[in-house]
């Protein structure tokens, strides 16, 4: 029998005082009801004007395994992760003693103290917050289940006290969420307030550790990607989503469908101007947008770095056959199923290059929330115009994870561009029409939709060779034109794709190249490099292929960090093979463990290559 | 003759239709398949067909996957926009091209590698999602365009021309998609125009999904006597469950039909089929009843043909989803972007 002990003695060191300025985690069993209760926690901290960002961190898998969600609060806006907690939620018994030893000295740990605390997890130097959890929801909720998922509610109460969220948005929040299903309201604000009472009444509360109201969310929002992509689908004018399940990219077509049930019906009719597939498989699911993209409707799959590699035979067909469609990609860990539920920016080079023979794809990479909506409903304009697939990079954690980001945005004046299609009396006045003729001498050619005119456009489209008017051809010269137009349209893409966000160039000598999620962290890595006098510009990529403002940036400065969240540096290769830099004016920065980069690893890596670059200005300092 | 180009010439005197196109305006390109080739019947079936009940070119898509059958397309409705997919997977093209615009008539055309080995997944899941299209699988039980390897629907025991005997059960495109729902399916010879050319007409004119299983003998690698995908074994053991007649909507019916024998199925858009001399107890609405023929005639080495099965109560795609009436490749702005006022009630949402 291992030693029990019912209080651990107090702490023998300070505890810590931070107010607005610290990282509270939560370790559940998944399945255990906890990801709603935690999500109340991070929007009253968002509500209270405080920036902060949640991180799910979990299993795949539905019940039984360990899962964690990490609030960072800052009120300078440094939303990355972070990797000292302040305050642990201990509600997980097979990873406790984990949990607890990440906490940092003077830090805190809640858990449940209807069971005494194994001796072997006390720490001296960390303040516990012991609340009979079990022993208050078996005395107040007669139902079993609530008297499991109410333990999560319970110590969400019990927060407030202890970090001084204000109660009244709590109890609003609750509201909000059981709109409709009020009955649930009372037993949710009667857990809350059950867990806020016991905090209150047996620990000093506020601690020193704290919330105080801010201001700095004003005109913000809090969303994950995700949604905000499958709602960009909607703006965009997608009526057709063909998908396979795969994580973490389901919740595109999860948001798609919930927005299209709400905006997508005909008022007069009650009919539906969306159609949701749920394929066979992910080769059946671009098939199906691909389909759907010939026949001039706009559609889109959203899939993983597995349901990309089953799209590359179609992927190439599209490029070749010159067919808009788009793909959302949202990634994760490879290679094979790797870990299915955590973050990488690992398919870089699969989608670039994606299918067989000379193909190159549209990349584009939304960095925010809000750029997720934008993205999602510009790659419906880009893919008509340039009639081939565009794939919008995403990854898990930006997809899953709410983010604090500028409110959506909508110009009502904007129209879809459909690109070169031909109506009828157009048909009409062209003697000659060929389907990949390259008219106007910027590799676009001029596309019909079926059924357009009974006697002109028509045209066979194929994966097999062609030539200008679409007929096969075996002639490799004819080839040969064809794959240089489509060379060519590749440059004029970069009229139409977003151009790279670069910092107010201060000609510092160092730079900082990244894409999409890794966005969040470059603040925090640029104050904390200030603070010891060292001053870099950065750059973040939107597109692929690149504009010549990447390479001029990267030219403009002695030496530029590139930011790869994967093992072989894809986004340097990348630039290396279509921008053509120097491969020694680029170091790299990597992180594949699963999670986002943290600000304090780039930070570090940067200090650390230092003293080799910064020998010669040493010697003259 | 497949390196020439197909002279344009029309004679002045050729028969117009009753939108004013000849038989020449539902042509396609020379074909490029192997002299005697059972699938250039079938575009020849395929243009009389068309021809015959006035479809307007345009207004059909013709989509493929890859493989001798594949070529197809080609051949036929030159005025069609035609698509020649990726191996097996026709049928989700298809589906995208059907969810699109539903005012246009779809013909997928697909082989027995195509559709029963690479595509078997593709075509289970088209026929569950009823797409309004008719479906050919042109069947030779040969793999030709790589030089007569067996496919799937090779019967247990049939042998090409390099002797190579199929030591596998076949797969039965037609009970399959029987089974699996489909709401028109027949089996044809491409040999037996007369019997074909209407089953096509009224499986263009079925709502719902139509199956046509055809078989097509590939003369070149498995036209032999041991292969029952052959001629001389299609011929002889070759049964029509009912002599097929279609009569499209605008048409008089002129033929009188004897009563008792015959059968008359009234299409949604008021065709009309005729099934004559219709063999004993054989019942095209009783599902069970026709697998139990099929599989009957098929234990006696013989081919049951003719409009297998018919259901006409059940739902397309379009109507399960419950879809707008215009096609959505039509639907602009206006209909589709809820504009920035709902977006500005959608950001409070996430506050």
């Amino acid at each position: 029998m291992p030693e029990l002990v019912s209080v651990p003695t107090p702490t023998k060191i300070q505890p810590i005082t931070k107010i607005n300025n610290f990282v509270v985690k939560f370790a559940n069993v998944n399945g255990s009801g906890s990801a709603s209760a935690n999500n109340m926690f991070a929007k009253s901290v968002f509500r209270m004007g405080i920036p902060m960002s949640p991180h799910n961190i979990f299993p795949s898998n539905i019940q039984g395994l360990p899962t964690w969600y990490e609030v960072r609060i800052s009120e300078d806006g440094y939303l990355g992760r972070r990797d000292n907690v302040d305050l642990m939620i201990a509600m997980n018994e097979q990873t406790i003693e984990e949990d607890i030893n990440t906490v940092v000295p003077g830090g805190y740990v809640l858990y449940d103290s209807s069971k005494a605390l194994a001796n072997r997890l006390i720490r001296e130097d960390v303040n516990y917050l012991p609340i009979p959890l079990k022993d208050i929801c078996l005395r107040e909720f007669p139902n079993p289940t609530q008297r499991q998922l109410f333990k999560n509610i319970v110590y969400v109460g019990a927060l407030a006290a202890f970090l001084n969220i204000d109660f009244k948005i709590l109890t609003a929040m609750v509201s909000d969420q059981f709109r409709g299903k009020e009955k649930l309201i009372l037993p949710n604000i009667h857990a809350l307030e059950l867990g806020h009472q016991y905090a209150s009444d047996n620990f000093k509360c506020p601690l020193r550790l704290r919330l105080k109201r801010s201001n700095k969310n004003k005109g913000k929002i809090l969303m994950d990607g995700n949604t905000a992509v499958g709602l960009g689908c909607v703006y965009g004018g997608a009526t057709i989503a063909s998908w396979y399940p795969i994580t973490p990219s389901t919740s595109v077509v999860d948001s798609f469908g919930k927005y299209c049930k709400r905006l997508r019906i005909d008022p007069g009719t009650g009919k539906k101007k969306y159609s949701i597939i749920q394929a066979e498989d992910e080769l059946a699911a671009i098939g199906i947008a691909i389909g759907a993209g010939w026949n001039g409707a706009r559609a889109f799959t959203a899939t993983s770095g597995p349901g990309v590699s089953l799209m590359q035979e179609f992927l190439g067909l599209a490029y070749f056959s010159e067919v808009p469609v788009v793909l959302f990609n949202i990634q994760r860990v490879g290679p094979s199923t790797g870990m299915p539920t955590r973050t990488q920016q690992g398919d870089l080079l699969s989608c670039a290059y994606a299918s067989h023979g000379d193909t190159k794809h549209i990349l584009l990479f939304p960095a925010t929330p809000k750029e997720c909506f934008e993205y999602a409903a510009d790659s419906f304009d880009i893919a008509d115009r340039l009639q081939t697939p565009v794939i919008v990079m995403s990854d898990l954690e930006l997809g899953m994870n709410e983010q604090i980001c500028d409110q959506l945005v909508w110009d009502d004046k904007r129209a879809y561009d459909r690109g070169k299609v031909l109506t009828s009396d157009q048909l009409e006045e062209i003697e000659d029409y060929g389907r990949y003729q390259d008219v106007d001498a910027d590799g676009i050619p001029y596309r019909t939709y079926p059924g357009t005119n009974a006697n002109k456009g028509s045209y066979f489209t194929r994966g097999s060779s062609h030539d200008a008017n679409a007929a096969y051809t075996e002639d490799g010269n004819v080839y040969a034109e064809v794959m240089d137009r489509l060379a060519r349209k590749f440059k004029t893409a970069l009229t139409y794709l977003p151009e790279p966000e670069i910092s107010d160039m201060k000609k510092e000598k160092l730079g900082i190249v990244f894409i999409g999620s890794t966005n969040i962290v470059i603040q925090e890595v640029l104050d904390d490099l200030g603070k010891k006098d060292l001053s870099l510009d950065t750059m973040c990529i939107k597109a692929f292929p690149f504009h010549k403002s990447v390479k001029t940036f990267i030219d403009n400065h002695d030496l530029v960090y590139v930011i790869d969240q994967n093992r072989d540096a894809q986004l340097k290769s990348l630039l290396k093979l279509e921008s053509n830099i120097n491969e020694e004016k680029m170091l790299s920065i990597k992180n594949y463990n699963g999670v986002l980069i943290t600000a304090e690893a780039i930070k570090q890596a940067i200090l650390d290559s230092m003293p080799n670059l910064l020998k010669t200005s040493e010697a003259s300092a | 003759m497949s390196y020439i180009n197909k002279p344009k010439f029309k004679h002045p005197q050729l028969k117009t239709n009753e939108i004013g196109l000849t038989r020449r305006d539902y042509e396609g390109t020379l074909t490029t398949l192997c002299a005697g080739c059972g699938h250039d019947s079938i575009s020849a079936a395929i243009i009389q067909a068309a021809a015959d009940m006035a479809l307007e070119p345009h207004r059909v898509a013709k989509i493929s996957g890859i493989g001798c059958s594949s070529k197809i397309p080609s051949y036929f409705l030159s005025k069609s926009h035609g698509f020649n997919s990726v191996h097996g997977r026709m049928p989700s093209v298809a589906t995208g091209a059907n969810i699109a615009n539903k005012d246009l008539d779809y013909v997928g055309i697909s082989g027995d590698g195509d559709s029963a080995s690479i595509g078997l997944g593709q075509f289970c899941h088209i026929v569950r999602r009823r797409i309004n299209m008719l479906y050919i699988v042109a069947n030779n039980g040969t793999y030709g365009l790589t030089k007569g390897q067996l496919s799937a629907t090779a019967d247990l025991g049939s042998k090409t021309k390099s002797g190579e005997e199929s030591l596998y059960d076949n797969i039965d495109m037609a009970t399959l998609a029987i089974e699996l729902g489909a709401s028109f399916v027949a089996r044809s010879f491409s040999g037996d125009k007369q019997q074909l050319i209407p089953l096509i007409q009224a499986g263009l004119k079925h709502k719902g999904f139509a199956f046509i299983d055809i078989v097509s003998p590939c003369v070149t690698f498995n036209n032999t006597d041991f292969s029952t995908h052959g001629y001389k074994n299609t011929w002889e053991n070759y049964i029509a469950l009912s002599e097929v007649d279609f009569v499209p909507m605008r048409e008089e019916i002129t033929t009188s039909y004897s009563a008792g024998k015959a059968k008359e199925i009234t299409l949604h858009d008021g065709s009309v089929i005729h099934l004559q001399k219709t063999s004993n107890n054989y019942d095209p609405y009783d599902k069970e009843n026709a697998l139990h023929h099929i599989n009957k005639y098929k234990k006696q080495g013989q081919i049951a043909t003719g409009l297998l099965y018919i259901n006409q109560s059940t739902s397309d795609l379009h109507e399960l989803q419950d879809t707008v009436d215009k096609p959505f490749n039509t639907l602009g702005n206006h209909d589709l972007c809820p504009g920035n006022e709902v977006l500005t009630d959608i950001n409070e949402t996430f506050r």
